[in-house]
């Protein structure tokens, strides 16, 4: 395989490249370290040299069909193998097959004497027939440096490294040298000296009592390469760098919504809760119910029939069942079901990396839909800041990736600005949901509300956040004149404009009563003078009558009294007598 | 292979007891350092143990896998198989002294 690797060299760069096979080391080197050139790692005891090469040759040899020759100083062929093998490499089976020679040279400082003149040329000799004995295209030699424990004349040492770089050069193998780091230089005996086409620096450093590892690749002559600092983690895959800068924003997105669990915040959420791989935080001061939401989400994922991991590094998980029995909810069907699985770890166990590690295999094995973490902040605090952003980047990226759905609890102390201490990784969620507390009146209570959610309307009302032996609910919080009033004013404020409903509605009841009453009254006064007034009329046709019969009288009497003046006296009492008593019944 | 032996009688040794002493020189070739290396090694035989000795002279041009079982770096090296301890000395063996004491025929100051 004389190629340049399966991955071309990035554009304008003709530098072959050989490919490592190391997650992430590929990336950031665009493609590999430079083929048929020695490149220097050079770190601290610990950091991961070794493995580094270890790998770099199994990689070659499984995966470029490149054989290779590890030439150890310090430790020997059977250590090495068992070291390895604790990362799933076959390093005896691929001694065997002849794709790896393993050659340990042994050096014991004081027991070589030396007289005179000498090279080594017996180093060189072991080499070529090493190489040539399965024609190998890759060279470890690791650690160099114990030749400078094992032989005293220096001068003779430099002259034969030089000579060792430029024959390995000639030969045509990449080689991988590697160097324990130096005080003021790259590595104790200044080998970056004779290797200047690529040196790659590890370091295994201490923050804070948690360790992190850091590689750097500090020269790369004639290439691109990034030249940040980049976390990388041994886990039982081997080395698998952190490219955080490298990763791309190219994920397939969902249009499909999952429920929350909790109706009135689905409402919230345009009524159909959260995108599917969408990522989602969740931020609140201690004991606002962030650990409910989420275990309310993980419930409604197993309802749908889909599998939940719950990351949980506060509380174990036998902690986290019996608590949310106190507000009816049983998680332990979905346990067994196995819709729910718990992992629980102390955020101080081991370092971020290792974090990551653990997740990212767990995630691996059991393929959630729903991944929850729970707090991410305890988790960051294991790392400092930006790589603890770097860290949830690289799980958003990856669970994006695999359209899982993810939601970060953050905790929040009172007194700092949410905004603001949540800044390194709320521009990397999609939705923010923040849970707060009221304090007033002698009570504190919770309210939540949607800070931001990308891609959805969403309501921009507070709601009040019970939690109840029934579960939890959301209701809306009364916003009058003084604010927002939350429980138990809330109540009194309902209460309140209750008693006053009532009292205007019996105030009206009254009211009408009384006007029905005038109404009667006025009814009744109104008959009264109908009354009196057909009274009148009656009169009125009397009198009218009466003067009626009166002038007819009067006529009559008139005309009577001509009659009588003509005739008879005697007939005048009578007639005058007839009219009185009419007059007095009328 | 260039393998001389050379069996003598013990004469004048006061250090070691008359036992086959058994020596491997390791060179590439034939370069002035293996030339050198070799006279001198034998000078130093003849003198401290005549008679016992047996040096088997090996190229590792030829026979590059025999570098790995003695863990030959430098060339040229003498090792002492016999007696035990293996010891090792590697250079031109200009320096009789350091041989010797390598050699553990003279005890080191």
């Amino acid at each position: 395989m004389k190629t340049n690797g399966p991955k071309p060299a990035s554009p304008g760069s003709l530098l072959p490249k050989c490919p490592t096979g190391i997650q992430g080391l590929d990336e950031i080197t665009s493609g590999g370290l430079p083929r048929g050139r020695p490149t220097l790692v050079c770190g601290g005891a610990g950091c991961g040299k070794t493995l580094l090469a270890a790998e770099f040759l199994v990689r070659g040899a499984v995966q470029f069909g490149e054989p290779g020759v590890f030439m150890a100083f310090e430790e020997t062929e059977a250590e090495l193998k068992a070291n390895v093998a604790s990362l799933g490499f076959d390093l005896a089976g691929l001694v065997r097959r002849k794709k790896i020679v393993l050659d340990y040279v042994h050096i014991e400082p004081g027991e070589v004497q030396e007289s005179g003149e000498y090279d080594l040329e017996g180093l060189f000799v072991r080499l070529n027939h090493a190489i040539d004995s399965i024609g190998a295209r890759r060279v470890v030699l690791d650690t160099l440096e114990a030749l400078f424990a094992g032989l005293r004349n220096e001068a003779i040492l430099r002259a034969e490294l030089r000579r060792l770089f430029r024959w390995l050069k000639a030969k045509g193998v990449t080689a991988l040298i590697t160097a324990e780091r130096g005080r003021d230089q790259l590595t104790r005996h200044g080998l970056e000296e004779y290797v200047s086409d690529c040196v790659i620096l590890l370091d295994h450093r201490v923050c804070e009592q948690i360790a992190t590892r850091n590689l750097r690749v500090v020269k790369y002559r004639g290439a691109m390469h990034g030249t940040n600092e980049f976390p990388f983690l041994i886990g039982d895959q081997g080395i698998s760098v952190l490219p955080i800068t490298s990763l791309g924003l190219n994920h397939k997105v969902s249009s499909e919504r999952i429920a929350t669990g909790i109706p009135r915040l689905d409402a919230m959420l345009g009524g159909r809760g959260f995108f599917r791989g969408s990522s989602i935080l969740l931020t609140g001061t201690p004991g606002t119910g962030k650990t409910i939401i989420a275990a309310n989400f993980a419930q409604a994922a197993g309802r749908r029939g889909e599998r939940t991991i719950f990351f949980s590094f506060e509380e174990s998980p036998n902690q986290i069942i019996r608590n949310m029995h106190s507000i009816g909810m049983r998680l332990e069907p979905l346990v067994k079901r196995d819709l729910l699985r718990f992992h629980a770890a102390r955020p101080s166990l081991y370092g971020l990396e290792m974090h990551l590690a653990t997740m990212f295999k767990e995630i691996a094995a059991f393929q959630p839909h729903v991944v929850i973490v729970d707090p991410i902040t305890s988790l960051m605090n294991a790392g400092t800041d930006s790589e603890g952003k770097g860290m949830v980047t690289r799980l958003i990226d990856y669970l994006k990736g695999g359209q899982v759905t993810s939601l970060f609890t953050s905790l929040t102390q009172g007194g700092h600005s949410l905004q603001q201490s949540e800044m390194a990784i709320s521009s990397l969620m999609d939705s923010w949901l923040l849970l707060k507390d009221f304090e007033g009146n002698g009570e504190r209570n919770r309210v939540l509300y949607v800070l931001k959610a990308r891609g959805m309307a969403h309501s921009n009302q507070i709601r009040e956040f019970l939690i109840s032996n029934r579960g939890i609910d959301l209701v809306d919080a009364y916003i009058g004149p003084s604010g927002v009033l939350t429980g138990a004013s809330r109540v009194a404020q309902a209460a309140r404009e209750k008693a006053e409903a009532l009292a205007s509605q019996q105030e009206a009841a009254r009211r009408k009563r009384e006007l029905e009453r005038k109404r009667a009254t006025l009814e009744r006064q109104i008959g009264g003078l109908r009354s009196e007034h057909e009274a009148s009329d009656e009169e009125l046709r009397r009198i009218d009558e009466q003067v009626g019969t009166q002038t007819r009288l009067l006529t009559t009497e008139r005309t009577e009294l001509g009659r009588l003046r003509q005739a008879d006296v005697s007939v005048a009492p009578s007639a005058r007598g007839k009219p009185k008593p009419k007059k007095g019944k009328g | 292979m260039k393998t001389k032996t050379v069996k003598r009688r013990a004469s004048g040794s006061h250090l070691r007891p008359a036992k086959l002493w058994q020596l491997r020189l390791f060179v590439t070739g034939q370069t002035p350092k293996s030339l050198t290396a070799f006279s001198n090694l034998k000078k130093i035989c003849e003198s401290q143990l005549k008679g016992i000795y047996r040096i088997t002279v090996i190229d590792l041009l030829k026979h590059p896998q025999l570098a790995k079982g003695d863990q030959i770096l430098a060339v040229p090296t003498v090792v002492r198989k016999l007696p035990e301890p293996v010891r090792t000395i590697i250079g031109n063996l200009s320096n009789t002294d350091c041989v010797l004491v390598g050699l553990d025929l003279r005890p080191a100051d």
